[in-house]
């Protein structure tokens, strides 16, 4: 008998601290195994976020770089533009891209780095204590929003993906979700993509993974994944958006 | 006959991949593992296809397939 | 060596390029947006990277990345824009990272104007932004220097994993003198720990965050220990006519050389006066304040910030007065005369 599955060499044989049933712990294995699968490991150079993700170093088994709250993009940034010859790739959370660092995504964008990014979009700011993002659903109750998202005190939730399409120096953002083994396939194939146009130098690549937080939604690993499939992928459209 | 190994201790019972089984041969083990939960385990005796869903559906990478 | 005409923002960028420095990212703000157009126009034809931040907090972390993948990397601001550059400057403190910010001081707090100042010396010295860390600070008072010590600059950063400060002001900026282009006596050193893909090594991680137990304070002992050697090693200074002065004057950059004009006009009149100008604000030249003069006169474009670290070295050992002004207030040399002329038999 063939061992057929096993976890990937990119990624570190250890337990993480992530919650029982995150997005996080799906995510960074099906990166991994993509990088196995590319061959690159030994060119990649990561970005970790500030967020539940900070210490996405420890788990990756290739060159890593820390950044500030959200200045990821401005990291990766200067680390390809010295060597361009590597694949740099971000990892970030919803506060990271979108709140805090969206000066830095916008532009990066703008300027059409060649980078990938992967944004892991939750809904909530898990790390601090569940306290709202710019992509929390209107009504979804948030440690700072404890009456629900209101449009009119707290706006609406960014579509921060849509807004990137607009710019010319982007090449690809597709809205994934890891909800169901059919669209963590998918998402696995959108991360190999996102990976191949750096390697050929097609310019800005995001992959957006809508991705299941149990702990500050209140519900269990599976009703998790329910609520991705079926309330947030109705606020955040899954496919390509460009 | 495909099988699959499960770590028990690195299981942190979020039971996703008992509801990716389509042969339902995942289930929970009774006593606790080190983290202090329930992990699950391999039904022994059940007809796995070695689809490798439920490692496609782990977080913590616990499980091995073979086929 | 022929001498060129240069402003003090163009002789710190060439200073850098040819110190070998190949990544640089700045965003405008005056006074020294010669020094971003300098970058912009000779960076690509010497084989670095020039980008155009989108606001001074990104061009501090671009810097960071240029210079976690191992590449000699630098912006520059003025002292508004050096304020948004803090968080960024503590990260490559705590990476231990080498990186070289240029500060050309105009007058503050808030936006203030553009004329020149000395009000950011607390910032710069004190570590501007949060955490237990040093700058190496290096204050250069002429065009020359200006080229000279960014430079070093690079060489100390580098030596020891640390960001470093070239702290100017707006006058040193839009001045022009005669430069001489010397070769730069650059001091590449190898870095293991760089980002440059695991390619036959283990994985390496640029970071500042120690969560485990110990692990952060090992780390701040780890910088301690270089902060102490760095003050044994790297003090530097000028002096001029100090061996028979009576009162000495304590001035750096732009202020010193007025500071100078002082010094000579007195000593035509008979006055034993002095000067000694820190050319490292950081490790502040400590060694300079072992044999005390009778008085000493600390000359500011602020309202005393280095006084402080003359008050801190001389522990009480000699009188020390103070005339600053700031706001772009420049002491003239009329108005030092006139102190002197006060102070000098009190």
């Amino acid at each position: 008998m063939d061992k057929i599955y096993s976890h990937p060499q990119a990624l570190r044989d250890v337990s993480t601290h992530y919650c029982p049933g995150c997005g996080h712990g799906l995510a960074h294995r099906l990166i991994a195994e993509a990088v196995d699968e590319l061959n690159i490991r030994e060119q990649i150079i990561a970005v970790a976020p500030v967020g539940c993700a900070v210490i996405a170093y420890d788990y990756w088994d290739f060159d890593c770089s820390e950044a500030a709250h959200g200045r990821a993009l401005a990291v990766a940034t200067g680390i390809k533009r010295v060597r361009p010859q590597n694949i740099v790739f971000t990892y970030q959370g919803d506060g990271d891209l979108a709140a805090i660092g969206t000066n830095e995504t916008i532009h990066a964008a703008n300027r059409g780095e060649n980078l990938t990014v992967f944004f892991v979009n939750n809904a909530v700011y898990g790390m601090t204590g569940g306290q709202m993002a710019p992509t929390t659903l209107l009504n979804q109750k948030t440690s700072t929003t404890p009456g629900g998202r209101n449009a009119q005190f707290h706006g609406y939730p960014l579509k921060i993906s849509e807004m990137l399409a607009l710019l010319p120096g982007v090449k690809y953002i597709e809205r994934v979700a890891l909800d169901s083994a059919q669209d963590i396939m998918k998402t696995k194939k959108a991360i190999k993509k996102a990976f191949k146009n750096q390697i050929e130098g097609a310019g800005f690549s995001l992959v957006e993974m809508l991705s299941p937080c149990p702990t500050y939604w209140g519900l269990s690993p599976c009703e998790s994944l329910d609520w991705v499939k079926n309330i947030m992928a109705k606020e955040f459209p899954l496919g390509v958006i460009k | 006959m495909p099988r699959i190994t499960i770590n028990k201790d690195k299981c942190k019972g979020c039971l996703l991949c008992v509801s990716a089984c389509p042969q339902g041969l995942i289930v929970v083990e009774e006593e606790l593992n080190l983290r202090g939960i329930k992990p699950v385990k391999f039904k022994p005796g059940g007809k796995c296809v070695g689809c490798a869903l439920c490692a496609l559906m782990c977080p913590d990478c616990c499980i091995e397939v073979y086929k | 060596m022929p001498k060129i005409l240069m402003s003090g923002n163009d002789a710190i960028a060439e200073g850098a390029l040819r110190a070998g420095c190949s990544f640089y990212a700045g965003y405008p703000i005056t006074p020294q947006n010669e020094l971003t157009a300098y970058m912009a126009n000779n960076m690509p034809k010497r084989g670095g990277v020039f980008i155009q931040a989108e606001a001074e907090v990104a061009a501090i972390n671009m810097v960071f990345g240029a210079a976690a993948a191992g590449a000699r990397s630098m912006t520059s601001s003025s002292s508004p824009g050096i304020s948004l550059k803090q968080e960024g400057i503590s990260y490559i403190a705590g990476a231990e990272l080498p990186a070289v910010i240029v500060n050309i001081m105009r007058g503050g707090p808030g936006l203030g104007n553009i004329a020149s100042s000395q009000a950011d010396y607390f910032q710069a010295t004190r570590s501007g932004g949060h955490g237990d860390y040093h700058c190496i600070v290096l204050a250069p008072a002429s065009v020359q220097e200006g080229y000279d010590l960014t430079g070093l600059a690079f060489n100390l950063a580098d030596k020891y994993r640390t960001p470093a400060i070239i702290l100017g002001d707006g006058m040193l900026g839009q001045m022009m003198e005669p430069l001489e282009l010397k070769k730069q006596s650059l001091k590449p050193k190898a870095k293991p720990w760089a980002l440059t893909g695991c390619a036959g090594r283990k994985a390496n991680v640029v970071k500042s965050f120690y969560l485990k137990e110990g692990d952060l304070e090992k780390l701040n002992l780890k910088l301690q220990k270089k902060y102490k050697e760095i003050r044994a090693k790297e003090q530097r200074w000028e002096e001029l006519f100090l061996d028979d002065a009576k009162v000495a004057l304590v001035a750096y950059g732009s202020m010193a050389r007025i500071a100078r004009a002082a010094v000579k006009t007195l000593r035509g009149k008979g006055k034993r006066i002095g000067l000694i100008r820190p050319v490292s604000l950081w490790p502040f030249p400590k060694k300079a304040f072992t044999r005390p003069k009778n008085k000493y006169l600390v000359l500011e474009m602020s309202y005393g910030q280095m006084l402080e670290d003359v008050q801190l070295a001389l522990c009480g050992k000699a009188k020390v007065e103070f005339l600053g002004r700031s706001g772009g207030g420049v002491p003239a040399e009329e108005e030092i005369i006139l102190k002197i002329n006060k102070i000098y038999n009190g």
